[in-house]
């Protein structure tokens, strides 16, 4: 066990706390800024059985702080390479690839595998999915979320500790929900917060220390400040939870019924008479100068949807599919039934070599 | 009573800065949400929690601390 003996060589880790770590099961949900470094730490350290839940593809402009993937990475699932390159990191350990998007109906089966469940996800309707999941099936839950230059990190549910909705006990309504229009984040922010997400998971494991259950750390890399706020267990908010059991609540159309929002790819439209809707902020590059595009960002959607046209087949479309899926969720409530999502986004105007300016 | 507000996040934008004491007579955590969404328009679209004295409080919690935070979900990862 050389690979360890500075872990073995810690009076507090030992040959029988290895033991532990290597006996571990830990579920890193999003393999995104947060979940990058949790992996690389985690896998490190010997983590026994570790699975990576995320659905989405490598793209450029993840490789400012995503650490796990390279150019070589794009285009690929992220789940799939993280696999690979922590294979090679420490081939000693078992890595499980979870390539579908996490949902209320695949999460019990997902979750039950694991000891130690860890959101680094980066939308509310996950981050509350995997909540209630972690309560109805009793895993503690490392959490961390980031915004700019900020960053929270907590531990839910442990030891009858008090869990997200103690905190928030709803998520935000869905018009304050911030798009997922590309908010700027510093790069080695999330390489912060994930460490110690990896950090207070070690704790967990090896009983070690005290964690961050019912403290949440708030960091900030600009002033290098970080205030530590304690909460309660809130009963009320936990019974809810448990009351529905595995009947999840269903947050966000848009994020879970990805099968009920039909998608389409570019080459098998581009002979057809279509209207695009770019759903981006109009500040987004590159624009589409198609003669066939209009632009209404997704936030103004609902208000403009008397202007558009429905004689033709509509193709939604934003940076990378999401917001267009909840565009073409939008328009389908208004009865706009011949529409659908573009896959893959934007780049597939670029792939397909069509005018961009 | 002289209070001390330390803003989080995107409350911080909102507020313009990160930290800033409001002179007041107020006796709950309540009338300290009102005033901060009077002074601050912009916080009734935006979801956030009050801690006093580095806890986490419930509306009707009495003023007594003077060091204040305020604390937004955040999504991002």
């Amino acid at each position: 066990m050389s690979r360890y003996s500075r872990h073995i060589s810690l009076q507090e880790i030992g040959r029988e706390g290895q033991e532990k770590i290597n006996a571990s099961k830990v579920l890193v949900v999003g393999a995104g800024g947060l979940g990058c470094p949790v992996l690389q730490y985690l896998a490190a350290a010997g983590i026994g059985t570790i699975g990576v839940v995320d659905f989405d593809m490598v793209e450029e402009s993840n490789l400012q702080r995503q650490i796990l993937f390279g150019n070589t990475s794009l285009g690929r699932n992220k789940a799939a390479v993280a696999k690979e390159v922590l294979s090679n990191l420490n081939p000693t350990i078992a890595i499980h690839p979870y390539t579908e998007k996490l949902s209320p109906e695949n999460v019990v089966s997902i979750f039950e595998a694991y000891d130690i469940i860890v959101d680094a996800t980066d939308n509310f309707a996950s981050r509350y999915l995997i909540n209630d999941a972690a309560i109805v099936l009793n895993k503690p839950l490392v959490y961390g979320a980031i915004y700019k230059f900020e960053g929270q990190v907590t531990v839910f549910n442990h030891n009858n500790g008090p869990s997200y909705r103690c905190v928030f006990p709803n998520p935000p309504e869905k018009g304050t929900m911030p798009n997922c229009s590309e908010v700027g984040v510093l790069g080695v922010l999330p390489g912060i917060i994930g460490t110690l997400q990896a950090n207070e998971v070690l704790k967990l494991v090896l009983d070690i220390g005290d964690t961050l259950s019912g403290k949440m750390y708030c960091f900030n890399a600009l002033t290098n400040q970080s205030n530590t706020l304690r909460f309660h267990r809130n009963e009320l908010e936990i019974e809810i939870v448990k009351a529905r059991g595995k009947q999840f609540e269903v947050l966000d159309s848009s994020f879970f019924c990805s099968t009920d929002i039909p998608e389409i790819e570019l080459k098998a439209i581009a002979e057809e008479d279509v209207l695009f809707i770019d759903v981006r902020e109009y500040t987004e590059q590159p624009r589409i100068s198609l003669e066939n595009v209009i632009e209404i960002p997704l936030a103004s959607l609902e208000e403009n949807i008397e202007s558009i046209p429905t004689h033709k087949k509509i193709i939604a479309f934003c940076k990378s599919g999401m917001r267009s899926k909840q565009a073409v969720s939008i328009l389908k409530q208004h009865h706009i039934l011949n529409c659908y999502s573009l896959k893959y986004g934007v780049n597939a105007f670029a792939k397909a070599e069509l005018k961009t300016i | 009573m002289q209070i001390d507000i330390k803003y989080f996040g995107m409350l911080a934008e909102i507020t313009g800065c990160d930290s800033e004491k409001v002179e007041s007579e107020i006796q709950t955590v309540a009338d300290l949400q009102k005033v901060l969404l009077d002074k601050y328009p912009d916080f009734k679209n935006k979801d956030f929690r009050i801690a006093q004295n580095q806890e986490l409080v419930a509306l009707e919690t009495k003023l007594t601390g003077q060091e204040i935070a305020v604390l937004p979900p955040f999504a991002g990862g």
